[in-house]
This record gives C-alpha cells, sequence and structure tokens, in this order.
C-alpha cells in the first residue's frame, strides 16, 4: 500500500500543534543548531582537518538533496559553487516566492511550521558563512510574512539568530522581504533584482551566476523553502539515513500538491520515487480517483510549465534487472514514479513536484489559453520573443477559444513557441513555450477541429 | 490635499532601512507599507519614497507600474481577488468572478480590476495564489478564503456593504 512518509509535515497538521516557538521547542526544536554548534572539526586520513562548517556541507551534498523548487538541482552542489575567496560577504536567500500554477507546498511550512524553515535557514547559513539573510515571501501570502516576522522575533530572543547565537561567536539576521505579486521573482537572479529594489528582470548567465555575482555582486545561495527544510533532516539523521528515503538520485521525501480533477485534491508527502503518479491520483491515500464517471483525460506533472502527458502514453525508462543490467523498459504513464528521474526520461519534469488533473469532461484548448494567458501576464517584458510571443499565443489561443480560430493555428502556435525557447535570458522563455509545444503535438486533433470548425461556420455565416 | 506620513510610520520605514546594506532595497517594503496606510501609491508617496531612500522618482515608480500589487488609485475597502488561473478556473472561479461582478454592478467582461462607485468593493482577476487543492479560493483583503462557494460570495458582499 503506498502511502505518505511525512518527514517535513510530521508536526504540522497534528491536532494542537501551533506555529509557536514553545510548541516547536517541544517537538526537538532548533536541536539541530545546537547540534551543529559544538560539532569539532574532523580528521581527514591525510592529516588536514574538516570544519564543522565544511562538514555539513559535505553532509548535504552527500545526502544527494535536490532542490525542491523547480529545477531539482543538486542542494550540495549549488552550495559547493560559492565563490569563497571573493572576500565579498556571502548571503542566502529563501525563495518563499511560490507562485507557479498548481503548488501550495511552501505555504503550509510557512503557515503551520514557520520555526522549522527558520532552523534550516539558520544551519544553511551557518554552514556558508553568512551573516545576512533574506528570506522573500510572495506579496499574496501577508498572513505568511507577519507569522514570519513574528517566528523570527522569537528566534532572536532565544538568541538562535541575533549577535554570538548560542554563545557560538557566531553572528547571523534575517529579514522578511516581501515581493509585489510578480511570478517572475520566483526566478533566483528575478529575485535578486527585486530585492536589490528594482524591476525583476532576470540576469543574463554567464557572468551573472548568483553563487558568484548575486546580490549586490556578492556570492549568493538562494534556496527553495522545503529544500532549507531538508537540511535540517539531514544534520538530524546523518546523510546516510537521510538517503535511505526515496530512491537512488532521488533522495528523500518530498510535498506533492496535487489540484484539478481528483476527488480529493491536498498535499501529500512522499518518498521521492516511492509512489506512482497513477497511486497519487487514485489511491485513496492521496487523491482519490476521479469523480465518478470520469475518465482520464491528461496529467500537468510538475507546475503549469512542465509538458503535459496524455492518458494512455507510455515511455521508456532505464530499469536495473534481475541480472543487474539497465534495460529499457516500457512503463505506462500511470505506473511513473513520481521523481525527478522517471519525470525528466518521459520527457517533462517534476518541477515543483504539482500535479493538476484534467478528466475528459475538459476542453484541452481552454486549459492551454488559461495558461498562455497567465504567461503573457507574468512576462516580465525584458526578452522580445518570450514578451511578444507569449501575447501572439494568448491571443491566437483567446481566438480559438472564442469561435474565431483557425486550423492553422495549431502550427502557428507551435511556430512561436519553438521560436521562443531557448532564445530568453531565463528559463521562462522554456515555461510558456512547453505547455504549448506539448499541448499541441499531444492533442493537435482537438485544437485543428476546433479551428477548422470555426473556419466553415464563419464561411457559411459570411455567404449569407 | 497634502501628504503627509506620520511620525511613527516614519520611524517603522527608518527602521526597515536598516536590514539593507544598500538602501534601495527597501523600496518594496516602502511601497507597501504606503500602500497599506493611504490605500494607494500616489505620486507624492512616490517622491517621497524617492527622496528617503536618495533615488530619481523614477526609480520608484517602475516599481509601481511592473509589480501588479501596486495601485495608482484608490481601491474599494473590501478588496475580493478571485484567483484565474488553471486549478481554480477548473473549480468554477471564473463564474465565481462573474456571480461577484453581477452582485456589485460591474461589468464582468472587463480584465482589469474594478471598483463601485460607492469605493466599496474592488473585484479583480489576479493569477494563481497558491492553494490550487483549495480551489476557488479568493484572498479577500488578506483573507485566503478556501472553496468559495456563491452563497459565501454573497456573505462577502452583504458584509461589505454594510461596512
Amino acid at each position: 500500500m503506498p502511502q505518505e512518509h511525512r518527514l517535513i509535515l510530521k508536526h504540522a497538521d497534528q491536532p494542537g500543534y501551533t506555529p509557536d516557538l514553545e510548541c516547536y521547542l517541544h517537538h526537538g526544536g532548533y536541536d539541530a543548531l545546537k547540534k551543529v554548534l559544538a560539532l569539532p572539526p574532523k580528521d581527514l586520513p591525510d592529516g588536514k582537518k574538516l570544519s564543522p562548517q565544511e562538514q555539513v556541507r559535505e553532509d548535504v551534498k552527500a545526502s544527494g538533496l535536490r532542490g525542491r523548487g523547480g529545477a531539482g538541482f543538486s542542494a550540495g552542489i549549488k552550495w559547493s559553487l560559492v565563490d569563497r575567496r571573493s572576500g565579498k560577504p556571502i548571503y542566502l536567500i529563501c525563495n518563499a516566492d511560490e507562485s507557479e500554477p498548481g503548488t501550495f507546498k511552501d505555504r503550509q511550512i510557512i503557515h503551520k511550521d514557520p520555526h522549522q524553515l527558520i532552523e534550516g535557514m539558520i544551519l544553511s547559513c551557518w554552514a556558508n558563512d553568512v551573516k545576512l539573510a533574506y528570506l522573500y515571501i510572495r506579496g499574496e501570502m501577508p498572513q505568511g510574512a507577519k507569522l514570519l516576522n513574528k517566528a523570527l522575533d522569537e528566534a532572536r530572543a532565544k538568541n538562535f539568530l541575533g549577535k554570538n547565537i548560542l554563545g557560538s561567536g557566531y553572528d547571523l539576521e534575517i529579514y522578511v522581504h516581501r515581493g509585489a505579486g510578480a511570478y517572475i521573482c520566483g526566478e533566483e537572479t528575478g529575485l535578486i533584482e527585486s530585492l536589490e529594489g528594482k524591476r525583476a528582470y532576470p540576469r543574463i548567465k554567464p557572468p551573472y551566476f548568483p553563487a558568484v555575482l548575486g546580490l549586490y555582486m556578492c556570492p549568493t545561495i538562494v534556496n527553495n523553502v522545503e529544500t532549507l527544510c531538508h537540511v535540517k533532516h539531514i544534520v538530524n539523521m546523518g546523510p546516510g539515513e537521510y538517503a535511505k528515503l526515496g530512491t537512488p538520485n532521488n533522495t528523500g521525501t518530498r510535498i506533492v500538491s496535487l489540484s484539478g480533477d481528483v476527488k480529493r485534491p491536498g498535499y501529500f508527502e512522499i518518498e521521492v520515487g516511492k509512489v506512482t503518479i497513477g497511486e497519487l491520483i487514485n489511491d485513496p491515500a492521496f487523491g482519490g480517483g476521479l469523480r465518478d464517471g470520469r475518465k482520464l483525460k491528461a496529467i500537468i506533472p510538475g507546475g503549469s510549465s512542465s509538458k503535459i502527458l496524455k492518458a494512455g502514453e507510455t515511455f521508456k525508462l532505464n530499469r536495473k534487472g534481475a541480472d543487474g543490467q539497465m534495460t529499457k523498459v516500457d512503463v505506462p504513464l500511470l505506473d511513473l514514479p513520481y521523481d525527478f528521474d522517471s519525470l525528466m526520461a518521459a520527457g517533462t519534469m517534476s518541477g515543483s513536484g504539482a500535479i493538476i488533473v484534467l478528466d475528459d469532461t475538459r476542453d484541452i484548448v481552454a486549459a492551454l489559453a488559461n495558461l498562455a494567458d497567465f504567461y503573457a501576464h507574468e512576462s516580465c517584458g525584458q526578452c522580445t520573443p518570450c514578451r511578444e510571443g507569449s501575447l501572439w499565443m494568448s491571443k491566437a489561443l483567446h481566438r480559438l477559444t472564442h469561435g474565431h480560430g483557425r486550423k492553422a493555428d495549431a502550427d502557428y502556435l507551435l511556430h512561436i513557441a519553438q521560436n521562443i525557447q531557448g532564445r530568453t535570458i531565463c528559463a521562462f522563455g522554456e515555461a510558456c513555450a512547453w505547455p504549448v509545444l506539448s499541448y499541441v503535438k499531444k492533442f493537435k486533433d482537438d485544437f485543428e477541429a476546433k479551428g477548422a470548425a470555426d473556419e466553415a461556420r464563419n464561411a457559411a455565416a459570411a455567404k449569407h | 490635499m497634502s501628504f503627509a506620513v506620520p511620525a511613527n510610520l516614519e520611524a517603522q520605514l527608518d527602521e526597515l532601512v536598516t536590514h539593507y546594506p544598500q538602501k534601495r532595497s527597501a523600496s518594496l517594503m516602502f511601497l507597501h507599507a504606503l500602500q497599506e496606510h493611504f490605500g494607494y501609491i500616489s505620486r507624492d508617496a512616490v517622491e517621497w519614497t524617492a527622496r528617503k531612500l536618495g533615488l530619481q522618482p523614477i526609480n520608484v515608480f517602475e516599481l509601481v507600474t511592473f509589480y501588479p500589487m501596486f495601485r495608482q488609485e484608490p481601491l474599494g475597502k473590501t478588496h475580493i481577488k478571485v484567483c484565474r488561473t488553471l486549478s481554480c478556473a477548473l473549480a468554477g472561479s471564473g463564474e465565481l468572478r462573474t456571480h461577484f461582478c453581477s452582485k456589485l454592478g460591474l461589468d464582468a467582461q472587463k480584465h482589469a480590476p474594478q471598483t463601485t462607485p460607492d469605493g466599496k468593493f474592488t473585484v479583480e482577476f489576479v493569477e494563481c495564489l497558491a492553494d490550487c487543492g483549495n480551489a476557488p479560493v479568493v484572498l479577500l483583503n488578506e483573507d485566503l478564503l478556501p472553496k468559495v462557494t456563491p452563497a459565501q460570495a454573497d456573505e462577502i458582499v452583504a458584509k461589505g456593504k454594510s461596512k
């Protein structure tokens, strides 16, 4: 029986569990911080010493933790890229700009267990010699910002933050910074610009890799809320125990946000790769299946920017056989393990861990039109292909959903999307192109039939 | 009408500036605080912020026009933000917004935020509010409301009218 494995959300929904410091302390809160502050340097076989900070950085690398924000990049490697010799301060920013359509996991942590996030941040800052960090929360979460400010005040009062933390000689300050409704602030360099008080125009890479030239042109780490929480558990469990959760190269747990056409939408924390996408949708422990009488049409597997998966598709995945050899195996859509690598092998991504289910009563053209409007609204406007292209796609889809479509619109949409992806400063170009490319390619008949019907009807009307 | 920032708010904002190595970083937080106090960002608020942070007014104004949450005109006392994006749309947020509009005599065909002539309500379609499991969701001033039904919408309207 597939089931949840709650690590990050272990206490969040327990009766009587509150976001207050006292409650967090009763549940072992800030023990991980005390543990690292007491770590001695470690002697290496070659006679060198590993500082306690380096040990935690190595542990995070060894844990296999991959970023939970969208890209799934190794958190340990991201940290190892930080320029530590520049002489400039190193900053850490928690990306709490949760706004990928379909995603609502960070909200649970912020609202129900803010101290877990703060402890994760303090540990990560300490491990990376960060003295000043920011918690960038999206503007539409005013209550979350208040809760975090209150939690930070509580942590300061107990000296988990501030000068000479718990007598260790380590100083750290964390401040909450609010966004103001722009999706592009979730892109890390856009977020940095926004934190500098500017329009959130993403920076071009190279040279502006945050690890080298980030906030105020200083080395900067940007990590997602959930990723930072995992650091606490890696410290508590040790990287070996942590890596036993999940599957190889897809370690730990992650919180999946499930919405759309299922009986029980909600958030579920699973061991990565131990539950299939079909179980997440259909099992009573998770989505509970589609509404009665409905059939599956498609799955958006990792936030609105991920490529759509069509009901009935099968994918070639590498599987280790009984003889230990890797072979290609056909895996039906619903049997895809929900992890980073399997979804990548299926030509899409697990992204922010957000699944949106569409049943057979849904109009795929209308669904894409809805998302195209989102991307047209959220394009920051910096790069021409994205600024213009996202609008053209939304206009073409608007006419297809308002009785003025053309049969050729399907190919027109593909043409525009192909000319956006790869031609922009940031990944928003791909984010707005991928849905269009995948929906139109996989459901081309729907798009062409709609356009052709409009043309025929309008031509007949013009004759009268 | 003269523009005056109360001393306690100015003191709060002065403290906020100390959170950042560079003053300019405080501009978004200034605009949030001023919008909360005055209801919108006036030209005076832009110029005041620029003076406080050692910026040109355009450096601040370009933020007001870029970030969707900032307003250049007063809003209704009851601000209804209905989520427009896919999961909420599948759960009927389009119909929900139309319901609000028709109850309040607003034009559901218009996409932009609309305020009732008496200044009591603003209805706005916004992008994903990150609570898709509870679709359709509404951000009512600062409170996020899950699974909003037409009956609840009527209650919101009735409450707002008596304010």
